[in-house]
């Protein structure tokens, strides 16, 4: 079994094996720890709708708050969506999710992707820059922070090497692997550290929606 | 030691505008005598004793975006980054990921989260207790929704415990368990007071009522400093021809066992309220102008006790509301600009944003908002206790310059609040700023505009 053959068959099984479990156990870990009926009168009903409403509010931030978050948010969003659209809109993704899940949908042509994955590294260079140097953000960083950077970073730098086939010296199979692999360990990483965000999102903003909506406060 | 010997180590100051205890010379910001070891130990098994599934999310939620500094009145007005309301937690985090998160087995294995130290505890207590008002603000901005307002509470929980809490705030909820209010309104000088009131005010006082459909309760800020707000909450519900009374066993509504972080306490003091309710047939429990009282009774009341309260819970300004939506009460107009601070804890925190902003419409007046008024007001600086501190001062004013220049720039004539405790903080710092604004009471000015029918 070459290297390829590896990152395409045993360990791809493992590292999504990894993925479900391990988001499994740790949203169990939270789920099911006790949760106290609140026995308060409620200022009104709804919270299940405050808790979706929620979700999705809280992806904007206040206005309030708009002149002192304005870079980062944009800065991030500009992230979030680059790398959505690298993940989902770039064929040869899109034929790997058609093998797993059964069905595709349309791809972006490459060169657009390919613009959004450079788009996409820039930002993340600019808020790697910010962690390192803005005062707060340097105090409350921890390993996590810079290791899912990197882990975060891998891929997208190993694709762009494939797609535009720079290997110093290496053969395209070789890079291809890389890749993969790389992103095996983005998959494993994900559910243990701070990356388990992209599900506890869920979570936590409906939490907050759910409690707050209860006393009628704004969430 | 005796209790009058605790009273006389720790005066209560009420001459300066702000009530606690006096400056003390010495300070104690460590009680109880144990080793170190097992005060970490008491502090996180505290800590993580009533972690459910909430608490647990908001702690496995944190990205480290540091957005939640941006709506922190400390960290903005001194940019001193320990003010980051995320890192005040950052003991009680290192201890949940290590004893009590989904993955602490590995991290214990791994050693990769150390033990927290008592010198780190110690180094803590001003960012749990100085510089967090428990205002709510970060919780409005985190991305992750996480309510980082209530994670500080449950940390006061372990270092209460502890006993790893500042001087005069321990000082003050030690009183307030023994005597029954914090600042030395005891169950006789509040009767004294109410007395007092009702014969300058003129007004009839109902106190220990056997039967009353409503019992008033008060803050010792208002009994000690404001004591007006009695005659005003008397002579309103006499004007509505209501049978209401204030009781001796179930009076003080602040609850200093909730600020502290002791649970025993804050369900004791809960509980007189509550069973002086049950005990005259009470169908509603009116809370002063008091802004953590709210959140005590009206969200955290029933869940102390155990059960659903038999009776309703409201705010003073959201019950006027009430009764001025309904038709009940008729204001006199009056002619003047006000701009109105929400009480934290009543807005943000607690739903009631609009009550207010209804009994001012009915007094007519011209309301100037300041910016980002409601629920997402910049907290005056004083509450969750800070405001007894005394080395908390400097940290205060600090961020009370924000409120300063806010209320400036609205222009108006008349500053409102509905909260006793914001209300001492603005005359405290009237003061120290020699600024030209004096805080007032909306119940107050209601109870000077009531329309005679």
């Amino acid at each position: 079994m070459d290297l390829l053959e590896f990152a395409r068959g045993p360990a791809m099984q493992w590292s999504l094996i990894i993925l479900v479990l391990g988001i499994t156990w740790r949203l169990f870990g939270i789920i099911f720890l006790k949760r106290k009926k609140d026995l308060s009168e409620p200022r009104q009903g709804g919270k299940w709708g405050g808790a979706v409403k929620t979700v999705f509010s809280r992806s904007v931030p206040a206005k309030a708050f708009w002149s002192r978050v304005m870079y980062s948010n944009i800065v991030g969003y500009v992230f979030h969506i680059g790398l959505a659209v690298v993940v989902f809109a770039f064929l040869p993704h899109i034929l790997w999710f058609k093998d797993i899940l059964g069905f595709g949908w349309p791809a972006l042509p490459s060169g657009v992707v390919m613009f959004f994955a450079v788009v996409t590294l820039a930002a993340m260079v600019a808020l790697l820059v910010r962690r390192m140097t803005h005062p707060v953000l340097r105090k409350i960083s921890n390993f996590d922070d810079y290791f899912s950077w990197l882990v975060t970073m891998v891929p997208l730098i190993t694709g762009l090497m494939a797609f535009s086939n720079t290997g110093f010296g290496m053969r395209y199979e070789t890079v291809l692997a890389i890749h993969i692999l790389s992103v095996e360990f983005l998959f494993i990483w994900l559910p243990f550290g701070k990356l388990g965000h992209s599900f506890l999102v869920f979570l936590s903003r409906g939490t907050t929606g759910a409690i707050f909506t209860r006393r009628g406060a704004r969430t | 030691m005796s209790s009058t010997d605790v009273n006389q180590e720790h005066p209560i100051d009420l001459e300066s505008k702000r009530v606690s205890v006096e400056k003390p010379e010495k300070r104690y910001d460590l009680q109880g005598e144990m080793p170190d070891d097992e005060r970490v130990q008491k502090a996180m098994v505290n800590f993580v004793k009533d972690f459910g599934s909430v608490a647990a999310t908001y702690m496995e939620s944190c990205v480290h975006c540091g957005q939640c500094a941006e709506a922190c009145h400390f960290y903005v007005q001194t940019g001193d980054p320990k003010y980051t309301p995320i890192w005040k937690l950052e003991p009680f985090k290192q201890a949940y990921k290590r004893e009590a998160g989904p993955f602490s087995l590995i991290y214990k294995a791994l050693g990769l989260k150390r033990k927290v130290t008592v010198e780190e505890l110690e180094e803590w207590q001003e960012l749990l207790y100085d510089s967090c008002t428990m205002c709510g603000r970060c919780t409005m901005i985190c991305p992750m929704g996480i309510d980082i307002a209530t994670l500080v509470g449950m940390a006061r929980h372990g270092m209460f415990q502890a006993g790893i809490v500042p001087h005069e705030l321990w000082a003050v909820a030690e009183r307030a368990q023994r005597e029954g209010s914090p600042l030395g309104a005891t169950p006789s000088v509040f009767e004294d007071r109410v007395e007092w009131m009702g014969d300058e005010h003129e007004v009839d006082m109902h106190i220990d009522e056997d039967e009353a459909d409503v019992v008033i309760t008060m803050s010792s800020i208002e009994i000690q400093k404001y004591p007006e707000s009695m005659a005003a909450v008397a002579k309103v519900m006499n004007h509505l021809g209501l049978k209401w009374t204030f009781r001796t066993d179930g009076y003080e509504a602040t609850n200093f066992g909730m600020l502290s972080g002791n649970t025993a306490w804050q369900k004791e003091m809960t509980k007189k309220i509550v069973d002086a309710a049950k005990k005259v047939g009470a169908h509603t429990v009116i809370l002063p102008e008091c802004g953590h009282a709210y959140g005590a009774l009206r969200w955290q009341g029933a869940n102390m006790m155990g059960e659903p309260l038999p009776f309703k819970v409201r705010h003073i300004s959201e019950w006027l509301a009430e009764q001025v939506n309904n038709g009940n009460l008729k204001l006199n107009k009056v002619d003047k600009s006000v701009t109105f601070h929400d009480p934290c804890q009543v807005s943000r925190r607690g739903g009631a944003t609009q009550g207010p902003r209804d009994v001012l419409n009915a007094l007519g007046v011209e309301l100037r908002e300041m910016d980002n008024a409601g629920d997402y007001n910049w907290c005056c600086g004083g509450g969750g206790g800070v405001i007894t501190i005394h080395r908390a001062d400097k940290l205060r004013y600090k961020a009370f310059e924000i409120k300063m220049q806010q209320i400036d720039d609205t222009g108006a004539e008349m500053l409102l609040t509905s909260c006793s405790n914001c209300r001492q903080n603005f005359d405290d710092s009237q003061e120290h700023f020699h600024w030209d604004k004096t805080m007032n009471s909306l119940l107050e000015l209601v109870a000077e505009n009531l329309v005679e029918n």
